[in-house]
């Protein structure tokens, strides 16, 4: 086929509907997020002593570092749809849930003593943390990878790694109202670990299925 | 080249008629894309010779490039520039054509402001992969394609003579554009 005969096929081919990349993306979010809920009602579900956590810093910092993490993955995935996307000052952000995990873990060195500091980081839960948080990242990295499928991302591990980020980020939130261990050490150790995790499954299923 | 050139935001000759084209006017969209074949054909020779690699790639990088972009369409935003897009496309497909030819080093490709415009060189005889791909398509697709490609002629005279409906026909040659793209893509791995 020549080529002035492929632009002759494709000026033929009818317009699409627009496509809003925005609604998608906010609709596979969405529909993600409430499959992880359906998991975290039937395998997790919150503490028991909720009502007492809510009033301690520890508690609520794992709330908002995991959100502060989970905004920015996901509005720099949603700009990488974009072939000529520039990750621009956004990447900036993603450093912000680290210094306030980071300062969270010196204020805990400095107030609890020496012999703790290896109880605590290992704490009560740690397999339950690593398997739970990839489990209910399932479904929201799935619908992402599904989203990002309409896009044109140029590097699609990296990506698809980026998307496992932020599902990790969004199950975090949900699994640290389950979670009875609150210290920063923990958190900085587990919830990392069970990131990196789902980096590696997100950057797998980029490379097989973001390709364009 | 004037396209990349012009100043202001998306208000250059090439958004303009994409935007003509994405709101159905045929003929700015066939000139826009005859327009990038000739720019990135100039991208793509450089980079294969770099490569050292033959000629006979670059029309297949050309066409999967203008395959991808299609396909695409709705990743621009139309507030930006369409150059840059296009650039960003034309790389990507580039490099996947010196990827499948083995190239295991990629020199970096420079932005197409440095290319002359090329003419696509006339070689009926050429066996390139594009019509190796064609045959992967289904006889119906094929059929539909080449009427309207090679042949020229409109979707409803292809219609009539396939009596099929003007909808199907449309919806088949879509199909067929995105398994074309698809074949390509198969090729690489």
């Amino acid at each position: 086929m020549r080529t002035a005969d492929l632009i002759a096929a494709l000026a033929a081919d009818p317009v699409p509907e627009r496509i809003r990349l925005g609604p998608h993306f906010a609709a596979a979010v969405g529909g993600g997020f409430i499959g992880a809920l359906v998991l975290y009602a039937l395998f997790v579900g919150p503490r028991p002593d909720i009502g007492a956590a809510v009033r301690t810093v520890w508690f609520n910092l794992k709330f908002v570092d995991a959100a502060a993490l989970a905004v920015p993955l996901l509005m720099l995935f949603v700009r990488l749809a974009r072939p000529d996307a520039k990750p621009g000052a956004l990447a900036l952000w993603l450093l912000a849930p680290f210094v306030l995990l980071a300062g969270g873990v010196v204020v805990e060195l400095a107030v609890v003593p020496r012999a703790e500091w290896l109880t605590r980081l290992i704490g009560q839960n740690w397999m339950y943390c690593t398997t739970m948080i990839p489990m209910m990242a399932a479904p929201i990295l799935a619908a992402l990878i599904a989203a990002m499928r309409l896009g044109a991302p140029q590097h699609p591990a990296l990506t698809g790694a980026l998307a496992g980020a932020a599902s990790a980020s969004l199950a975090a939130v949900l699994y640290a109202s389950h979670c009875p261990d609150d210290s920063p050490l923990f958190v900085a150790t587990w919830y990392s670990l069970a990131t990196l995790i789902c980096m590696g499954a997100g950057a797998l299923v980029g490379r097989w299925f973001l390709q364009w | 080249m004037s396209a990349l050139s012009a100043p202001g935001p998306a208000d250059d000759p090439w958004s303009k008629m994409m935007r003509a084209a994405m709101a159905g006017d045929e003929g700015a969209y066939r000139r826009l894309l005859t327009d990038i074949a000739r720019i990135v054909r100039g991208m793509a020779r450089a980079a294969l010779a770099r490569a050292r690699m033959g000629d006979a790639d670059i029309e297949d990088a050309v066409q999967e490039t203008l395959l991808a972009i299609h396909l695409k369409r709705h990743t621009w935003d139309p507030n930006q520039k369409l150059g840059p897009w296009v650039n960003a496309i034309a790389r990507h497909k580039i490099i996947d054509a010196l990827r499948r030819k083995g190239a295991r080093k990629f020199a970096p490709i420079e932005d197409f402001e440095e290319f002359l415009a090329a003419p696509e060189a006339d070689d009926p005889h050429r066996l390139s992969d594009a019509k190796r791909l064609m045959e992967q398509l289904t006889p119906r697709q094929r059929d539909i394609v080449q009427s309207i490609s090679l042949d020229g002629q409109s979707i409803a005279a292809t219609a009539a003579r396939l009596s099929m409906s003007e909808v199907a026909v449309r919806v088949a040659l879509h199909r067929a554009l995105k398994a074309l793209s698809a074949a390509w893509r198969r090729s690489i791995a």
